[in-house]
């Protein structure tokens, strides 16, 4: 009730269940191996010149040019609207539009995330057309996703690296003129990595020479944890810290309290 | 009451009939003189009112902290030496912390009952200042703290200010990182103070921040001086209630003479044993089912990162809000000197607004001249002047309060953090004179519309048609027991100004006059038994 988030309560309660964090684990691995079944086992960025492949940056070439040269420009060199996507890679097109933040929906101060508007498939064309103009990152492998790495020292690189915006529990944080750090509950391994990797919206980027992939894949090991560990201390009141505290203890302790004085000091008739 | 009387001491030779109970009063009381306390006290009497309780809500939450707070200190270590974390808790195995974070990690996760004691100790000390802060309020909109009382306001309001520091040096001994950045910024806000500040924040913290004395240091403050202070007033606040004895508000059979409710036995202190439970009850309950401080999320204090989202315990939110309001570029070097005016303007704010407070009741005093003494509490809309003051001081402490969340309100109302803070300023600044006006004009209406029922009855609802065609709504007398509540109240007038004993209008009287003129300008009078008498043919 004092969460008073983007996210809707029912998404909130359906990543409380216990099967959530295997069926999180299996989306972004389904998702990720899915791009990786159209490209190949080994490398992402390379490769683009098998006919399977032609034909999925034809596919994405299209959509790219339905959906995205009105600001990106048609040969991706970007217009007044949005920037150019030369270099971009597959890691940000598959966080911007498989996170729904792309197509924009309205300009304002930071690209909400909203629903996600294409398939898999149509997502991974898109970035394999993004990523066959000129190359960036790639999407991440498989080996950095699986949250299991050293959970300890990534919650120490997740407060030094990302808890000034981001908060130290995940739960974001406001920014300058209505940008804000978005809550980092229910995002994906892939998306997680391929947002330190590229840098999306105001977020710095974080390359392999800053966090080293080992340290990205503790970082998420770290995130995946707290999102998953069950919350001791009872109702987690939204991670937001003492103004939750001090707002839930006003309304709900306080007004316990006075309805009780006021009960205690009713007549008896 | 029959239960005084029985416990007067028997005379020896008297024949026992009383069995156990009486033998064991009767030896009680043979060697301690008892009785003649139980006999001042138990006949003491308490009125019935919700807002009667607040106080007694703190007190008893302040009887929960002490004994949670006991607990805890069987298990924290006060003390900021250097360990590698090996407790239960998986993100922070093999992490470098201090052993207060370690031993609060403990009391979290390896001690028995340690998280549910340490969440009662929280939610109890946050209650502990609600609580405080509500009771304050009650007293002030019904003018409680007037002659007689004048004292035990003041008593009370340096409770307020020990519960917060007592919260605050909580706040700051488990080291994890979010007590850590409030501890920076007291640092700051210290040495802000111009030339002093630089020499307190070393003193206070052994050294160049964060040191490695100040959770010992903070944690003396909070295990024995404040709470021997907190103590004490407490001690005192209620030695002064029974002197004055507790004020009423007014009603038939009420005077300034007399307090009509319960005695404290054997009813009054039935109820207020059972409410204490009652208090602990709804304590336990937060704590049991709503986490507070998760320490655990936080990590261990390091003063590189600082979390997005840091804020003060509620009660220190206030001062927080004041830092973020403040507007920047105020600082300036002269004499070789730094001048923080971003600090010391809201520390000067500050501090103005809580003496304001703090001698309230001298001021009104003061302004009004009544040196009568007051049992019989007014109701908030009869003193429209000093209800429109209150509202006044407590829209500029809930902006400033407001603004301790600026950045939670701006991400979630998808407003900007700019247009937050300017609103907040607007509200500090502007909002109390708006609060004032619209709140001396809601109490102003309703005297007014007191007034209105008293002498021409209330409506009915009942339309008659008249003879000559005119339709007109029949208004109904209201009972004397509802008059007394809406009349029984004293009117006053300004001041006037008198020349002193050399015949001549000091500065400080002209003043004083208009002050008085300002404070009781627009009053309504109550009506006088004439005109009521007189009313009573019309309807």
């Amino acid at each position: 009730m004092f969460r008073t988030s983007r996210k809707a309560g029912s998404r909130k309660a359906g990543r409380r269940s216990p099967l959530a964090s295997v069926s999180l684990i299996a989306l972004g691995l389904m998702l990720s191996g899915g791009a990786y079944a159209l490209v190949s086992s080994s490398t992402a960025v390379a490769d683009t010149a098998s006919t399977a492949t032609q034909a999925t940056v034809e596919e994405g070439e299209k959509l790219f040019q339905a959906n995205c040269a009105t600001c990106h420009g048609l040969d991706l060199q970007g217009s007044d609207a949005g920037p150019t996507l030369i270099g971009a890679g597959e890691a940000s097109v598959d966080f911007q539009v498989g996170t729904g933040r792309m197509p924009l929906q309205a300009n304002g101060a930071q690209a909400p995330e909203k629903p996600v508007q294409f398939t898999e498939e149509q997502i991974s064309a898109l970035a394999q057309y993004v990523g066959s103009v000129a190359p960036g990152p790639a999407i991440p492998e498989d080996q950095y996703l699986d949250a299991e790495g050293d959970a300890s020292r990534g919650a120490e690189l997740f407060r030094v690296n990302c808890a000034m915006c981001h908060n130290v529990a995940g739960a974001g944080g406001a920014l300058t003129e209505g940008k804000y750090a978005p809550a980092l509950t229910g995002v994906t391994p892939t998306h997680i990595y391929e947002a330190m990797v590229t840098g999306p919206q105001n977020m710095p980027v974080f390359n392999d020479a800053n966090l080293t992939p080992e340290d990205k894949r503790d970082i998420i090991t770290a995130l995946k944890f707290q999102e998953n560990a069950v919350s001791v201390g009872g109702h987690p009141l939204g991670s937001l810290g003492p103004v939750a505290e001090g707002l839930f203890l006003w309304i709900a302790g306080m007004g316990i309290i006075v309805a009780l004085t006021v009960w205690i000091t009713a007549r008896s008739n | 009451m029959s239960t005084t009387t029985e416990d007067r001491p028997a005379p020896v030779a008297e024949k026992r009939s009383g069995g156990v109970t009486a033998a064991a009063s009767n030896y009680l009381d043979e060697r301690t003189s008892i009785s003649a306390v139980v006999k001042e006290f138990g006949r003491k009497v308490f009125p019935d009112h919700w807002s009667f309780l607040l106080g007694e809500v703190a007190l008893y939450s302040f009887v929960v902290i002490l004994l949670s707070g006991t607990f805890l200190t069987f298990f924290f270590q006060a003390s900021m030496v250097e360990v590698e974390y090996d407790g239960s808790y998986v993100p922070l195995k093999g992490v470098e912390m201090s052993a207060a974070m370690a031993s609060s990690l403990d009391i979290s996760f390896d001690i028995r009952g340690g998280l549910l004691m340490r969440q009662i100790h929280h939610w109890a000390a946050l209650l502990f200042v609600a609580a405080i802060g509500l009771h304050m309020m009650r007293i002030f909109f019904t003018g409680a703290f007037r002659k007689p009382r004048e004292i035990n306001w003041v008593i009370g309001f340096v409770l307020f200010i020990l519960a917060m520091a007592e919260g605050f040096t909580g706040y700051s001994l488990p080291d994890d990182l979010l007590s850590g950045n409030g501890l920076r910024i007291i640092d700051g806000m210290v040495k802000g103070i111009p030339l002093v500040g630089t020499w307190i924040s070393f003193l206070l913290f052994g050294g160049e921040f964060p040191g490695t004395a100040i959770v010992g240091r903070l944690y003396t403050l909070h295990i024995l001086l404040l709470p021997a202070l907190v103590l004490l007033f407490i001690a005192l606040h209620l030695v002064f209630v029974v002197v004055h004895k507790h004020t009423q508000f007014g009603g038939p059979g009420k005077t300034q003479q007399n307090v009509v409710g319960y005695p404290v036995m054997p009813v009054y202190a039935a109820k207020a044993g059972g409410f204490f439970f009652i208090v602990f009850g709804v304590i336990a309950f937060l704590a049991s089912f709503f986490t507070i401080n998760p320490i655990w999320n936080y990590g261990p204090y390091d003063p590189s990162p600082v979390s997005a989202g840091t804020q003060p315990d509620w009660y220190i939110g206030f001062a927080d809000g004041a830092l973020r309001l403040i507007p920047p570029h105020l600082e300036f070097v002269l004499l070789d000197r730094t001048w923080s005016f971003n600090i010391i303007i809201p520390l000067a704010a500050l501090g103005l607004f809580i003496v304001l407070a703090l001698i309230y009741p001298f001021i009104e005093a003061w302004i009004t001249g009544d040196k009568r003494e007051h049992h019989i509490l007014d109701r908030p809309r009869n003193a429209a002047t000093r209800t429109a003051i209150g509202a006044a001081g407590l829209t500029f402490y809930a902006g400033l309060w407001a603004a301790a969340s600026s950045d939670i309100i701006a991400t979630h109302f998808m407003v900007t953090m700019e247009g937050v803070i300017h609103t907040l300023q607007a509200v500090v600044i502007v909002g109390p004179f708006i609060a004032y006006f619209l709140t001396k004009r809601i109490c102003l209406a309703l005297q007014k519309k007191d007034r209105e029922i008293v002498l021409h009855g209330y409506e009915s609802g009942r339309i008659i048609r008249l003879p000559g065609g005119e339709y007109i709504e029949k208004h109904e007398p209201i009972d004397e027991y509802q008059r007394w509540k809406l009349v029984s109240y004293h009117d006053y007038k300004p001041l006037m100004i008198r020349p002193n004993s050399r015949g001549k209008i000091s500065v400080g009287q002209k003043a004083r006059a208009s002050l008085s003129r300002w404070f009781f300008e627009d009053r309504i009078a109550p009506p006088s038994r004439g005109e009521i008498e007189a009313s009573h043919g019309d309807h």
